[in-house]
């Protein structure tokens, strides 16, 4: 019972460091693929732009996408707004027209394409977090809309509403937050590209390659460091956890203790026995706080699916190993080398 | 010093600290044990019997004197020296059994020969000694589907199993009924008789002090007296 409890305590801080980086990793994953879904080759910013798509700011005039459009190797280009709903979740005012053309359409599982200026879309990760059906009303960044249709997520929006009505809302009249560019053959995206940037200079230019570059954890500040917080609260828990639960071993089993050095035991051997029992401790702690991760995975699929998603990080595993086993063999050292130092006559005579 | 006895002792003292208090466990004790004796040490509680037996197993340093056990001298070893005498030259026998709970019989023998590092496996003739002691057939059990007479007899097989040159017995009958006490002195003589097993055994007991060879009496960290039982 000591030693279940002890290694459900040590999986706590396994699942919450895997949990902290699945999310960032699973929501980094899931922007990118969203981006590519768009099928745009580069992306057009505003001056002010940081190093995620949802920091833009609305700055481009929207002529810009004329302007863009008439050059050479450029098939089609896009304007976009993408206004902040949640730490991570946009919502995308888009043309519907242009971007059917852009990306094939979304794929509609129930309703249709956006018809009204209050119409919106939402995928269906989205409709399940919220429990939405077409028709329904819903309230996003205050603004009241009808959901038009529920799409599958995968391309660029999770929740789309007309272009239109987000530069009224914006106060951003004629102007777009991004333009997505698609170009005639692939082989010219850094011709293009090269164009753009002589043409729009103070535009921050990237093809999707880079783009996507960018979804990773090095460029969210303070990620790391949080991690590194997190893993450390996680070596303070497992060697609190695992000194108290081995010093209560080596208070129960004095008596057994004394056995074995009666037996001629010698204080390398007590102190061994002590920290094979922890590093048990913490292989079980790791394995529950894995299994606690997938545990993790389903309870945010299933109840905040468009908020959050959760990847399972098994490059992740060895280190959070490694991390509960220096705490578990950390924690045994005080205790095994108390019970090697006991003395064997009180220790037989502990009752 | 030297007149063939397996364990010789002189001026043996022993000097306990307890609190504030200077307690003297052992006043000067001289001892020869003969290799094959069965030597019973009697004497009322405080008289010394169990310090004198935890020294002469290697579980604590003496104050000062001398104390040989096996041609090895006890006051020059290192707590380490005294954890390899506590191996292979003695072997103890507790009033409580001392049986590790959650081991089976068999496991416990075994865990004192890893300890030893020869293995878990007892040699062949130790299926001899199972026999004699009575346990063969409840190697499978655990201390507490034992009886108390089965517990001491696989205490009894522990401290033997390695063959060690001394068996110190510390009240083996203390927690038994009459019966059972009987079976395991018997025991102990046989061990003595059959494998020439040099015993020491700490008894309250004059009906058990009767099985060794000779007995010894204590008083205040003193052997007061020594006594041969009739041929």
């Amino acid at each position: 019972m000591r030693s279940l409890l002890s290694i459900l305590l040590i999986a706590v801080p396994v699942t919450l460091i895997l949990t902290l980086v699945g999310l960032t990793q699973g929501m980094l994953a899931d922007a990118q693929s969203r981006q590519r879904g768009a099928g745009a080759d580069i992306i057009i910013r505003g001056s002010q732009a940081k190093a995620l798509i949802n920091a833009s700011g609305i700055t481009i005039p929207a002529g810009m996408v004329d302007l863009v459009q008439r050059q050479p190797h450029v098939k089609l280009a896009m304007g976009v707004i993408n206004d902040r709903v949640e730490v991570i979740m946009l919502l995308t005012g888009i043309d519907m027209a242009k971007f059917n053309q852009m990306t094939g359409g979304f794929t509609y599982d129930q309703g249709g394409p956006l018809q009204g200026p209050d119409d919106i879309l939402v995928d269906r990760l989205y409709a399940d977090e919220h429990h939405l059906q077409v028709g329904q009303k819903v309230s996003v960044n205050s603004h009241e809309w009808r959901v038009a249709g529920v799409i599958e997520p995968g391309k660029m929006a999770r929740l789309a509403v007309p272009m239109a009505t987000l530069q009224d809302l914006d106060a951003a009249s004629g102007k777009v937050g991004q333009i997505y560019v698609q170009v005639d053959d692939p082989a010219d995206i850094n011709l293009v590209k090269t164009q753009l940037s002589a043409l729009m200079g103070g535009y921050t230019i990237n093809t999707i390659d880079e783009i996507t570059a960018m979804y990773n954890v090095d460029q969210i500040p303070a990620i790391k460091p949080f991690t590194v917080v997190v893993a450390a609260i996680g070596v303070v828990i497992g060697v609190t956890v695992v000194w108290l639960s081995m010093y209560m071993v080596v208070l129960q089993r004095t008596r057994e203790i004394g056995i074995l050095k009666a037996l001629g035991a010698s204080k390398p051997f007590i102190l061994g026995i002590i920290l094979i029992e922890a590093t048990l401790l913490g292989v079980g702690g790791t394995i529950l706080g894995i299994v606690f991760s997938y545990g993790a995975q389903w309870l945010i699929r299933a109840l905040v699916p468009a908020s959050f998603q959760m990847a399972i990080v098994y490059d992740w595993w060895p280190r959070v190993a490694v991390v509960t086993l220096t705490a578990a063999i950390l924690g045994a050292l005080y205790p095994g080398l108390s019970a090697a130092r006991q003395d064997p006559i009180e220790a037989l005579a502990y009752e | 010093m030297n007149n063939g006895a397996i364990i010789e002792t002189r001026d043996l003292r022993k000097v306990y600290r307890i609190g504030q208090v200077d307690v003297q466990a052992l006043r000067g004790v001289d001892l020869d044990v003969q290799p094959g004796e069965f030597l019973s040490i009697v004497g009322p509680s405080g008289s010394g019997k169990s310090t004198l037996f935890h020294i002469i197993g290697g579980l604590t340093p003496p104050t000062a004197g001398e104390v040989k056990v096996g041609g090895q001298n006890l006051a020059a070893l290192t707590d380490a020296g005294r954890t390899k005498l506590r191996r292979r030259t003695v072997g103890f026998v507790f009033q409580k059994f001392n049986l590790l709970p959650n081991l089976t019989a068999y496991d416990n023998i075994a865990v004192a020969r890893h300890i030893a590092g020869l293995g878990r496996q007892p040699d062949a003739q130790f299926d001899e000694v199972l026999r004699l002691l009575g346990i063969a057939g409840r190697l499978d059990h655990k201390p507490n589907a034992l009886s108390g007479g089965e517990q001491q007899r696989v205490a009894i097989a522990r401290a033997i199993v390695n063959h060690p040159a001394i068996l110190l017995a510390d009240e083996p009958t203390g927690n038994l009924d009459s019966e059972n006490s009987k079976a395991v002195l018997e025991v102990l003589r046989d061990l003595n008789q059959r494998l020439g097993q040099t015993i020491l055994m700490i008894t309250h007991n004059p009906e058990a002090a009767a099985y060794g060879h000779n007995t010894v009496h204590m008083r205040d960290g003193r052997i007061v007296d020594r006594t041969s039982a009739a041929p």
